[in-house]
């Protein structure tokens, strides 16, 4: 069984990482660029399939040469045999449809066909959810997405998922799809292991991909558009329909409670404060 | 159907270090291994007083089974051994490292986080060449029958398994030698219960404090006036930068004198005779307890059932040999012979002897006659009646009493007795060894300590607060919540006390219809899983689920 994971870079944007200039526009310099959170589902469920039944999990981006750590992370945290970057000056700059275009190229650049090509749910910076669903497209396969558990028949190539409806957890149907099949992860996916077989042979493939991410150049291909063979017209800025009319910041909630700072070591300061708190403080 | 269920030749539950043994002895003799463990990493289940001993008699011991286990898993040896008689401020020391060498190869002060960590790396190693392996997170929660007998194991996180032998090394509180009827919660008086504080020290000062070098080691023990009356002792040990500081009581006087484990071993932390190794610093770094089987009444002398053995404390074999506690060293025999006992079955092609052949190799081995031995069974039986017991601890604590103990120390008599292996073995479980008669030996023969010890230690919110859970659901239910059936838990329970709010027990009183009902509640949120509340309330005890639960960082 051959999946392939599709994932992106997005700038880390965890409390601590994340940097923001005075005009609130993101210092993408200063911020470090991390897997895609979500992502990591879809990665989790790639290993599942390679735990139960075999085969080789492919972790494939779209990016600058930056994003090799983006897939040494994927390796590392979760699980890769193998990682491929389509990366190349031509492809900078593309919208959803243009990064769908090069990844279903990547795809069938490999010498081996995927039977299950794994995307995440949506990503933390564009938060469109097109790519992964428009890269179906490109390839014609069938695509189930919010997916939150899944079960594969090799003898009868098919795959059985159980899906949210409408994204609510409330409400899951269960699908069957033939393969090779696109499945999207939600992030309530939660991999499932009943067989200590199962999770010994998780355990030896996380130690496995370790080992392995500490040297992931040696695992990694690189394709740039000529490898790809690829139109510059149809990727890039210049393959990409989309047009972005401008940006607003998301204006901050206005804040309906005062604060004043205190430093404990001064005692006027803390004194108020305790005066403050006095009528609140229940006497006994 | 159960055709469709994993197999596996032997499945070890437990990673302590007599499910290590067993695996580690399974695996070398090529039997398919699988160990489940339920912390989320070994040893973050498990709390011990912090010794382990390699006995020169034993058929095992860890560092043969574990190459470099004393340079990568453990901490200082043990080459100094005192016992302290205190009666206020007055301490007689008695050096017992006679009694402690005898028989010993080495000893060892450990932690059990870092101990059993280790081991769970080698173990899965070695295991997984057979086909096995070892798994964390895992709870075994009960044995797999078919047609009445013992054919494998049901868990929480996994299907059903299969074995062809299963020994259970899960720890004091098995739920397997439960299932099994090999064991109960019955009885107080087969029980101690220990509690321990892992307290930091400053770099290169338990060197200094105690004039150790860096590859020697204390023991320090405590009996006498300062536990209530409390049948039971104190322990120090030196680690390599922490010392493990504890106190072992018998859970029948625990009950009886209603104390609370948490101010007995304040009570020693803030004796004036530890200021010498304190000196006015106190940082405990984690509290913990554990129940502690009397192997004198508890283990089990035919520790088997069909596919299913016993090891360890699973089994009740950890031996009290009065001051000298010895629990881990035979597990690990236990485990490795259990192991073995198997392999020689199944190459015989005759597995289901394996039980049998494990009960025989205890005893032809010497374990069992340590942990159940003859002598005490006959001077127990006079020692521990009523009458005499009474009689005994009077005459200690009478004048003449004391003369004699100041003739015996003159004559030499009183370390020579105390550093006898014989005379420990048999000490009766009265009131007598462990508090008249170190209180008497102090008050005829102690020296006053002039120091003063001033450290706080953190109260018992404190103690839990720091404690670090993932909190699954309930464990245990109450099955009679009044005070009369379930009371005793609040004061026995070392994460309980009266008055206090935020621990598991907690006592209250509720008016009903005109009258008041003394009611017990449970809240296992800050359980640490010590298993005291299964024998003094009434209860349905389990484990929580895999990985869920007190996590011990220190152990």
């Amino acid at each position: 069984m051959h999946t392939l994971v599709l994932t992106k870079g997005v700038p880390d944007f965890r409390e601590g990482q994340v940097s923001f200039d005075e005009d609130g526009h993101l210092e993408r310099g200063k911020t470090p660029t991390v897997m895609n959170p979500n992502d990591k589902h879809a990665l989790e469920a790639a290993l599942q399939t390679k735990v139960r039944h075999g085969g080789t999990v492919s972790l494939m981006s779209m990016g600058p040469p930056g994003y090799k750590e983006v897939l040494q992370e994927g390796m590392a945290d979760v699980y890769a045999d193998d990682l491929y970057l389509l990366s190349d000056r031509e492809m900078g700059a593309a919208d959803t449809w243009a990064t769908s275009i090069t990844l279903s190229t990547g795809i069938d650049h490999l010498d081996d066909e995927p039977d299950i090509v794994f995307a995440g749910f949506k990503t933390a910076d564009g938060e469109t959810g097109h790519t992964g669903p428009q890269t179906c497209w490109c390839q014609d396969w069938p695509i189930v997405t919010h997916v939150v558990a899944l079960d594969i028949d090799e003898e009868e190539r098919t795959l059985r998922a159980k899906r949210l409806v409408e994204g609510d957890v409330e409400e899951i149907e269960t699908v069957e799809a033939p393969l090779p099949c696109f499945v999207v992860a939600d992030p309530e996916f939660e991999p499932t292991y009943r067989k200590a077989d199962h999770r010994l042979r998780h355990k030896d493939l996380r130690a496995e991909t370790q080992e392995r991410a500490e040297n992931f150049e040696d695992h990694l291909e690189v394709y740039d558009q000529e490898e790809l063979n690829l139109d510059p017209d149809f990727i890039g800025l210049d393959g990409s329909p989309t047009i972005v009319a401008g940006v607003d910041p998301i204006p901050k909630a206005p804040s309906e409670r005062e604060a004043t700072m205190v430093d404990p070591g001064d005692e006027a300061g803390m004194a108020s404060v305790f005066e403050e708190l006095e009528p609140y403080a229940e006497a006994d | 159907m159960t055709d469709d269920y994993e197999h596996y030749e032997a499945v070890v539950v437990g990673a302590g270090p007599g499910g290590a043994a067993a695996a580690a002895t399974l695996a070398q003799n090529g039997v398919e291994t699988l160990v489940l463990e339920r912390g989320v990493e070994s040893g973050s289940k498990n709390v011990s007083g912090g010794l382990i001993y390699a006995e020169e008699s034993a058929p095992y011991t860890i560092d043969g089974l574990f190459p470099n286990f004393r340079t990568e898993a453990s901490e200082r040896p043990v080459t100094e051994y005192y016992l302290h008689n205190v009666a206020g401020r007055k301490v007689k020391t008695i050096d017992l490292t006679d009694l402690h060498e005898h028989d010993t190869m080495w000893s060892d002060a450990v932690l059990r986080r870092h101990m059993d960590s280790w081991l769970e790396d080698r173990v899965h190693e070695v295991t997984r060449e057979t086909g096995g392996g070892l798994l964390t997170g895992v709870r075994v929660d009960g044995l797999l029958r078919e047609a009445g007998e013992i054919v494998g194991v049901t868990c929480e996180e996994l299907d059903p398994i299969k074995a062809d032998a299963i020994i259970a090394a899960d720890g004091v509180n098995s739920e397997l030698a439960r299932d099994a009827g090999l064991m109960d919660w019955e009885d107080p008086e087969e029980w101690f219960q220990g509690v321990k504080a892992i307290v930091d020290m400053p770099e290169g000062a338990v060197a200094e404090r105690f004039g150790v070098a860096d590859d020697e080691g204390v023991a320090h023990l405590f009996s006498g006036d300062l536990f209530e009356g409390v049948r039971g002792g104190g322990f120090l040990y030196t680690n390599d930068d922490s010392l493990s500081i504890g106190t072992v009581f018998h859970l029948d006087s625990l009950v009886a004198e209603e104390a609370e484990p948490h101010e007995l071993l304040d009570a020693l932390l803030t004796h004036p005779l530890l200021d010498q190794w304190l000196q006015g610093e106190y940082e405990e770094l984690e509290y913990g307890a554990k129940l502690v089987p009397d192997s004198k009444k508890a283990a089990h002398p035919s520790p088997h059932r069909g596919r299913l053995m016993l090891v360890g404390d699973a089994a009740g074999q950890m031996q009290a040999q009065g001051p000298i506690i010895k629990g881990m060293n035979h597990a690990v025999s236990a485990g490795a012979l259990a192991a073995e006992a198997f392999s020689e079955a199944q190459t015989r092609d005759r597995p289901a002897e394996a039980g049998q052949r494990y009960e025989t190799k205890l005893r032809d081995e010497g374990v069992m006659k340590k942990l159940r031995p003859t002598p005490y069974k006959i001077a127990s039986a006079v020692g521990e009646n009523d009458a005499v017991a009474s009689m005994t601890d009077s005459l200690v604590d009478s004048s003449l009493g004391k003369l004699g103990i100041k003739a015996a120390d003159r004559l030499g008599l009183l370390g020579r007795s105390f550093n006898s292996p014989f005379v420990m073995s048999v000490m009766p479980d009265t009131r007598t060894p462990y508090v008249t008669a170190p209180t008497a030996i102090a008050e005829a023969l102690g020296t006053p300590v002039r120091a003063e010890n001033d450290v706080e230690p953190p109260d018992l919110a404190d103690r839990i607060g720091d404690l670090t859970y993932d909190v699954g659901d309930p464990h245990i239910e109450l099955q009679d919540n009044s005070y009369e059936a379930s009371g005793a838990a609040v004061a026995a329970c070392p994460v309980s006390a009266k008055d206090f709010g935020g621990g598991c027990y907690r006592d209250e009183t509720v008016k009903t219809n005109g009258h008041e009902e003394h009611l017990v509640s449970l809240d296992t949120q800050p359980c640490v899983e010590c298993g005291t509340c299964a024998i003094v309330a009434d209860t349905e005890w389990e484990h929580p689920a895999g990985g869920k639960g007190v996590e011990f960082k220190q152990g």
